[in-house]
């Protein structure tokens, strides 16, 4: 059977070139970095170059690039280690719409005391720089703005509110993990301090991830034992990992032109599709500001896991903001805090592309979706007959 | 993915039964769009006082869907008086199980089944009549309701109330009340119904009475379905004899479902150390 990928926002799958550059730290090249001879030599000049690729995909210096675990790790790290860092305390800005990865560890440290502040999205999962304004008003802070959504694509004003942030004296975070990859990140024009990416959403694998530390930013270390990573993070470098992504970032920083433009026509393409073949479709988020492979469509009158597990049997892997597919009970956070109501929240897809997507995919999905729509509504007690 | 049977993922995929019966005796509708499920049950009665017809239609998960389809399947030709007997737990078993966190989708078959009866008997609204106190605001379930799957399920934790009937799965500030109603019901019943372990040792007549009561009932009705039967032919000591009959009786599965589900069964439900064999023929 035709298998199509449309769920890139929640893995990609690894490159070949990444998966050929790893291969040698696995047999001949297994030397420590760290140690003082021939065997780590070696495997410590690869690790270097990757950092050196991780960093011209973002316009830093390699000496600002800490790799982590994964995305979630450096999440956790700039939140949890700028907070620790700042001396007097300083307050938390976030936002309703963050992934888990950031809302958690500022809602742990509500509950040490730490006063932390959720702006709101509007209807197109918007914030108001002018909320932000306000937050910054009542006191240094560390703030963390996602550049992208992972659910809806809707990408923040990254750039302007890190200009506000800094005048204000205080900490910009931002959870690049959705965006690495898919839009232009420059941290030379794009005043941040910190700013998180994970490997496997742009073509390398799972398990690892970046932490960008601006030079001068005050953070302290999540993992204690080591002088690894200029002390910031104890534990031998994960070196096939680490040089993987390192491939998988130059590969992202040639594919930028193809994504933003054949990806987001396919994207466009898919989206215009759906709405003439379907009525009762709503497309969930800013479409004028959104990641070019990210489509968030909801279906009325359905329920998100029935059209995923209808779209799986043809081969078609999508995801959904629905609450039966988390194994909660409550629809998307996302979906919910910008005002969608609770039907066409249960009903929402996801679909997003990557670069190994063609329009012949495309085509399969809009010759499949239709009647699995159809049928699914001819089920429903809500649907008009 | 979630670990369904392929018995759900067929009711899912050729949901029987679909529509609404044209002039309905009965008629029951619950749950909402904001609960992520709902149900539309009609059914049309024969002359003998049997269903001879009966439809739903559904808005929610692929598990929720199949639930419907077999409630349908399952209820078609019975009185109302044996339709109403239907658990949540027998449609999850017709399904050969449900995950525990889909459970609810089973309990809103039973009550749609519930208030499809009492509209046709007294003729009032479809809409599901709240009765009680309403324990958990975000889904709108009642004590009554908390109650009942705790007792027809003997459920023991406040999660898996929230998975049978999604009570406290919301903003969860009613789950001190529900771990309180958990309390009180385990209070109430006799300790062997919650904790079979800790039964009291049994009479030889009171344990094969037992074994023959869980075989009824949570033992034939699966086999029957697959037009197999179990006959209980003697208790030695902690050794029930038992005879396969119908499809079972030529059926290879069926020495699997013999340890995996009859000798699983009368364990949960009778005595932990029972050791289920053949007769030999």
């Amino acid at each position: 059977m035709r298998t199509v990928y449309l769920d890139n926002n929640a893995t990609t799958q690894p490159a070949p070139e990444v998966i050929a550059a790893m291969q040698p730290f696995f047999t001949e090249l297994w030397g420590n970095p760290s140690s003082m001879h021939v065997f780590g030599g070696q495997v410590r000049r690869h690790v270097e170059q990757a950092r050196a690729q991780v960093a011209a995909l973002i316009g830093a210096d390699p000496s600002e690039i800490l790799f982590t675990s994964c995305g979630t790790e450096s999440d956790n790290m700039a939140i949890r280690g700028a907070v620790e860092a700042a001396s007097p305390p300083v307050n938390v800005i976030t936002t309703r719409v963050e992934h888990p990865a950031v809302l958690e560890p500022c809602r742990m440290l509500k509950e040490h005391g730490v006063a932390v502040i959720e702006l709101e999205v509007d209807g197109k999962g918007r914030i108001s720089l002018d909320d932000l304004r306000l937050a910054l008003s009542r006191g240094r802070a560390v703030v963390s703005l996602m550049w992208a959504n992972n659910e809806t694509g809707v990408i923040f004003p990254i750039a302007e509110a890190a200009e506000l942030v800094k005048a204000s004296g205080s900490i910009m975070h931002t959870d690049a993990v959705q965006a690495a990859g898919k839009l232009l990140i420059d941290v030379r024009r794009v005043p941040v301090d910190l700013l998180s990416i994970s490997g496997h959403k742009l073509h390398a694998p799972k398990g690892i991830g970046v932490l960008f530390i601006r030079r001068g930013t005050r953070i302290h270390p999540l993992l204690l034992g080591g002088h690894q990573e200029g002390g910031k993070r104890g534990g031998t470098e994960n070196t096939p990992y680490i040089v993987g992504l390192g491939c998988a970032c130059e590969l992202a920083a040639r594919g930028l032109d193809d994504e933003l433009t054949r990806v987001a026509a396919l994207r466009d393409r898919l989206q215009a599709g759906i709405q003439a073949a379907c009525p009762d479709v709503r497309v969930n988020g800013d479409e004028a500001h959104r990641l070019p492979n990210t489509l968030n469509i909801s279906f009325q009158y359905i329920e998100g896991e029935s059209i995923l597990y209808h779209l799986s049997d043809c081969g078609i892997a999508a995801s959904s903001g629905s609450a039966c597919t988390s194994g909660s009970l409550e629809p998307s956070h996302v979906i919910r805090a910008m005002g969608v109501p609770f039907m066409a929240a249960h009903g929402s897809i996801r679909f997003s592309l990557s670069r190994y997507n063609t329009a012949a995919d495309i085509d399969y999905v809009l010759e499949n979706l239709p009647p699995i729509i159809k049928k699914l509504r001819a089920i429903s007690p809500f649907a008009a007959p | 993915m979630w670990d369904y049977t392929d018995k759900v993922l067929d009711h899912f995929r050729n949901p029987r039964n679909v529509g609404a019966v044209k002039d309905p005796d009965g008629a029951g509708e619950v749950g909402s769009m904001a609960c992520g499920d709902a149900l539309k049950l009609t059914f049309k009665l024969d002359k003998r006082g049997r269903i001879a017809d009966v439809k739903f239609q559904t808005f929610g998960c692929a598990s929720a869907i199949a639930s419907s389809s077999a409630l349908t399947e399952m209820i078609k030709g019975l009185t109302l008086e044996e339709a109403e007997k239907v658990t949540n737990q027998d449609i999850a078993n017709f399904l050969g199980g449900l995950p525990e966190q889909k459970m609810h989708c089973s309990v809103m078959g039973r009550e749609a089944l519930e208030v499809a009866i009492a509209n046709y008997r007294t003729g009032k609204t479809s809409k599901k009549i709240l009765e009680g106190k309403v324990i958990c605001h975000c889904f709108g379930v009642t004590e009554d309701e908390i109650v009942r799957v705790v007792r027809e399920n003997r459920l023991t934790t406040v999660e898996q109330v929230t998975n049978y009937c999604k009570a406290g799965g919301g903003c969860g500030k009613c789950r001190d009340e529900i771990e309180a109603i958990i309390t009180r019901i385990r209070g109430e019943e006799p300790a062997d119904q919650l904790a079979p372990q800790s039964a009291p040792r049994l009479t030889m007549l009171q344990k094969i009475r037992l074994i023959e009561e869980t075989m009824e009932k949570e033992i034939r009705p699966a086999l029957k379905k697959d037009g197999g039967d179990i006959e209980l032919i003697d208790v030695v000591d902690n050794r029930v004899v038992v005879a396969l009959r119908g499809m079972c009786a030529n059926c290879q599965v069926a020495r699997f479902t013999l340890k995996d589900v009859v000798e699983a069964r009368l364990r949960e439900f009778v005595a932990p150390d029972l050791v289920v064999e053949e007769a030999q023929s």
